[in-house]
């Protein structure tokens, strides 16, 4: 199997997360998403790590199965809170940031 | 150990005296921060005299050493250390300010006894003996400045201790204010020998100046201007010597200490220590001692027509320094500071009995409400006398050798001198009649209400708190001076201290008697030998001629006391409807706060309202106003984009990597 078919797949795992971002209000969905744009771009360094024939992209994928770790911590930490203060599941509702 | 040693305790003890009673003033008891207070500067008398020891261990020519402990500034042209100078001079100068401090620490220890604020003031008057004995303990004339605005500003805590007076905060900016002007003239003096001689350091400026400049240049008298402006503002000179009197605000204890005895003496141990300078700009010494005469000469005009009893005190101290700058401006630097030594013991001795006079009258200060307090309280009224006659120069006591050795060598020098000598009986004249005008006044005759109460019930007179001069009631939170009154006869710290002062006024002269020891004048001689004016000495027999002309002049000055304000009731009304005219002008002290108030304050003011409507509203606020509205127009001009919608800000991220990702692949192909 060539190289090829992996980042294509690795590109459409992409495009689903990056439109389920774009798309959904629910902050556990987008963290979802995330998660899966994370591990479209973990399937693509692997892939290259193959056809490279080195470890440097395993290593890599590792680190970022390590921050996605985190942020999905920090992610559903941010999730519980406001879930605990009766605030609106909708990302469209939390704009207290605008300008 | 060495001198300098020595002389480095003598700093040490009251900077930790002042930093032990500020910062335990929750700690401390009242009674236990008055006893480290008198204690650090009774240990720092001690210290001086073990560096006097010390120093007289030396042979003549080498009693100078100097020491420094760390460098204050030591880059490119300048190299200034924290060092100081123990010689004669700095060594006398350090026994006075110890010595006659630790007495009026003991005073202070039973006169301010009832003051909520007992913690600050000792605090304060310790910092005070600190920052004086870096002033005269300097090695360099940073230092010396350094020490100069430490004392300006104690002075001016003090001044404003009662801080609820209206007019006690007012007389402690003007003091500050008039001080400040003083410290000006002194830094660029110090700029200009720097500039010069590339140091300011004093052993190396006395070394080099004779050799850089020519006698009379005009540099070199820019410079001992300069000095002489820092001189008059601290000791309280023409035309800067407004601020003495209404310094009078204070506590009666910070006026013997610090505007008597040892702050405004400052000026005259600048002038004596920087005598290598003087030597080189004969005009600048010759309008010293000018204003030396002139200031003498006027203070006792008005200390004559002036009631308030602190004040008359404040007068005759200008007065007296004004012999004390005459002294050492023409080359009796010893005569001055040993008129500088008797001065502290006699003036400070004045002040502590006025202040126990002053508790007696429920803190009010006016003469024409006194009388008859000789029989109330003895021992003040002893005390004030024995002080009274010293200042008055009164043959035999302290002030009597003193004022008399400044005033021969005058008449030895001859031509103007003589002359400025002969301005110095009439303020000699001056001197004990005012004087005696304050004892006749206060002391014999029919007791008034105050002290017919104390006679009575043995207790001090008690008035609801009020401000002596404006009689308006007074807030008794904290600073002001007490419920209560305390008077030398009543407690034993206040008679302690003014009777150790009254055996040192009338003895304090004999350790200099001509023709019979010179104690003082061989001790600081070789200070002073590099001046061929110190080698001026009057013959024993000229000085005892003008030992004669003053006791004359000082009996004569007392006897027309005693008959104007004593045998003839009616004599100073009959004198004040005569001379009306010379009593306006005395009463209103020369116009001299009018003039200035004309001249300087006026014009600053204005000077200053021009600038608020000009400058500071149309460039200052202007540059800030365009800045502020430049940012905040660009702040305008984005914050659309914070929309607050977080898949707003995800698209916008999206498409700004795909357009980057597609610009890459457009340029790689």
């Amino acid at each position: 199997m060539t190289t090829e078919w992996y980042i294509v797949l690795s590109a459409l795992l992409f495009a689903t997360g990056a439109s389920g971002v774009l798309i959904r209000r629910s902050p556990v969905v987008i963290l979802l998403c995330l998660e899966l744009m994370l591990n479209a771009g973990n399937l693509a360094l692997i892939a290259f790590s193959r056809m490279v024939g080195n470890e440097e992209g395993q290593v890599f994928a590792l680190i970022v199965m390590v921050v996605a770790a985190c942020e999905v911590v920090v992610g559903l930490g941010l999730i519980v809170a406001i879930f605990r203060r009766r605030l609106p599941l909708n990302v469209d509702d939390l704009r207290e940031l605008r300008g | 150990m060495s001198a300098t040693t020595w002389a480095w305790l003598v700093l040490a003890f009251p900077l930790a005296g002042s930093v032990v009673t500020a910062a335990g003033f929750r700690a401390i008891s009242a009674r236990a921060v008055g006893i480290v207070g008198t204690g650090a500067v009774a240990l720092a008398f001690a210290c001086a005299i073990g560096a006097l020891v010390a120093l007289l261990g030396d042979p003549a020519e080498e009693q100078r050493h100097a020491s420094h402990l760390w460098d204050l500034a030591n880059t490119a042209g300048i190299d200034v250390k924290v060092g100081i100078l123990v010689d004669p001079l700095s060594v006398f100068m350090a026994l006075v300010v110890t010595g006659v401090s630790t007495l009026i620490h003991l005073y202070s220890f039973g006169y301010m006894r009832s003051d909520e604020g007992y913690h600050r003031f000792f605090s304060y008057l310790n910092f005070f003996v600190f920052s004086m004995l870096l002033l005269v303990l300097a090695g360099n004339y940073v230092l010396l400045t350094i020490g100069w605005a430490f004392v300006g500003f104690a002075s001016y805590a003090l001044v404003s201790f009662w801080y609820r007076r209206t007019t006690a905060t007012k007389a402690g900016m003007k003091a500050f204010v008039v001080n400040v002007v003083g410290d000006i003239g002194l830094v660029l003096a110090a700029f200009l020998l720097l500039r010069e001689l590339g140091t300011v350091d004093y052993e190396a400026v006395f070394e080099l100046a004779p050799g850089a400049f020519d006698t009379g240049e005009w540099t070199i008298t820019a410079i001992c201007l300069l000095l002489l402006l820092g001189a008059f503002a601290k000791s309280a000179q023409l035309p800067l010597h407004t601020w003495l009197p209404d310094a009078m605000e204070g506590p009666t204890p910070v006026s013997s200490l610090i505007h008597a005895a040892t702050m405004v003496t400052a000026g005259v141990y600048l002038i004596a220590r920087s005598h290598t300078l003087f030597l080189l700009a004969p005009t600048a010494a010759d309008i010293a001692a000018f204003v030396g005469v002139a200031t003498l000469l006027v203070a006792g005009t008005i200390a004559i027509a002036v009631t308030d009893l602190k004040r008359v005190i404040a007068y005759s101290t200008m007065s007296q320094i004004g012999y004390m700058i005459l002294g050492v401006s023409i080359g009796a630097y010893s005569a001055g500071l040993f008129h500088l030594m008797t001065h502290a013991f006699f003036k400070a001795l004045l002040f502590m009995a006025a202040g126990s006079v002053i508790s007696a009258m429920a803190n009010r200060q006016d003469m024409d409400e006194m009388s008859g307090f000789g029989k109330a309280m003895k021992f003040t009224a002893i005390t004030f006398v024995i002080g009274g006659l010293a200042l008055a120069a009164f043959p035999g006591t302290s002030g009597f050798f003193s004022k008399d050795s400044i005033l021969s060598f005058a008449v030895d020098r001859g031509g103007m001198y003589f002359w400025m000598a002969v301005a110095g009986y009439v303020g000699a004249l001056l001197t004990a009649i005012y004087t005696f005008r304050m004892i006749f006044r206060v002391f014999p005759g029919e007791p008034c209400k105050e002290a017919r109460h104390l006679i009575e019930t043995g207790e001090v007179a008690h008035e609801p708190p009020a401000n002596p001069h404006t009689r308006e009631p007074e807030d008794t939170d904290v600073g002001f001076p007490g419920e209560h009154h305390h008077i030398a006869e009543q407690s034993w710290p206040m008679a302690a201290a003014m009777g150790a002062l009254a055996f040192l006024a009338l003895v304090g002269g004999l350790i200099q008697v001509p023709g019979v020891d010179h104690v003082l004048f061989s001790f600081l001689e070789p200070v002073f030998a590099d001046s061929p004016l110190a080698a001026i000495h009057p013959s024993v027999g000229a000085e005892w001629i003008g030992l004669g002309v003053g006791s004359l002049v000082a009996v004569f000055g007392i006897f027309v006391t005693w008959f104007v304000y004593w045998a003839q009731p009616t004599a100073p009304a009959y004198l004040r409807e005569r001379f009306s005219a010379v009593h306006t002008l005395l009463v209103n002290k020369w116009y001299f706060d009018e003039a200035i108030d004309l001249l300087a304050v006026r014009p600053v003011l204005a000077i200053g309202r021009f600038a608020d409507r000009t400058f500071e509203r149309l460039v200052v606020d202007g540059v800030v106003t365009v800045a502020v509205d430049a940012a905040r127009g660009a702040g305008g001009a984005v914050r659309g984009a914070q929309s607050g919608f977080v898949r707003s800000y995800a698209l916008l991220l999206v498409a700004g990597f795909a357009g980057l990702g597609l610009y890459f692949l457009l340029s790689a192909s």
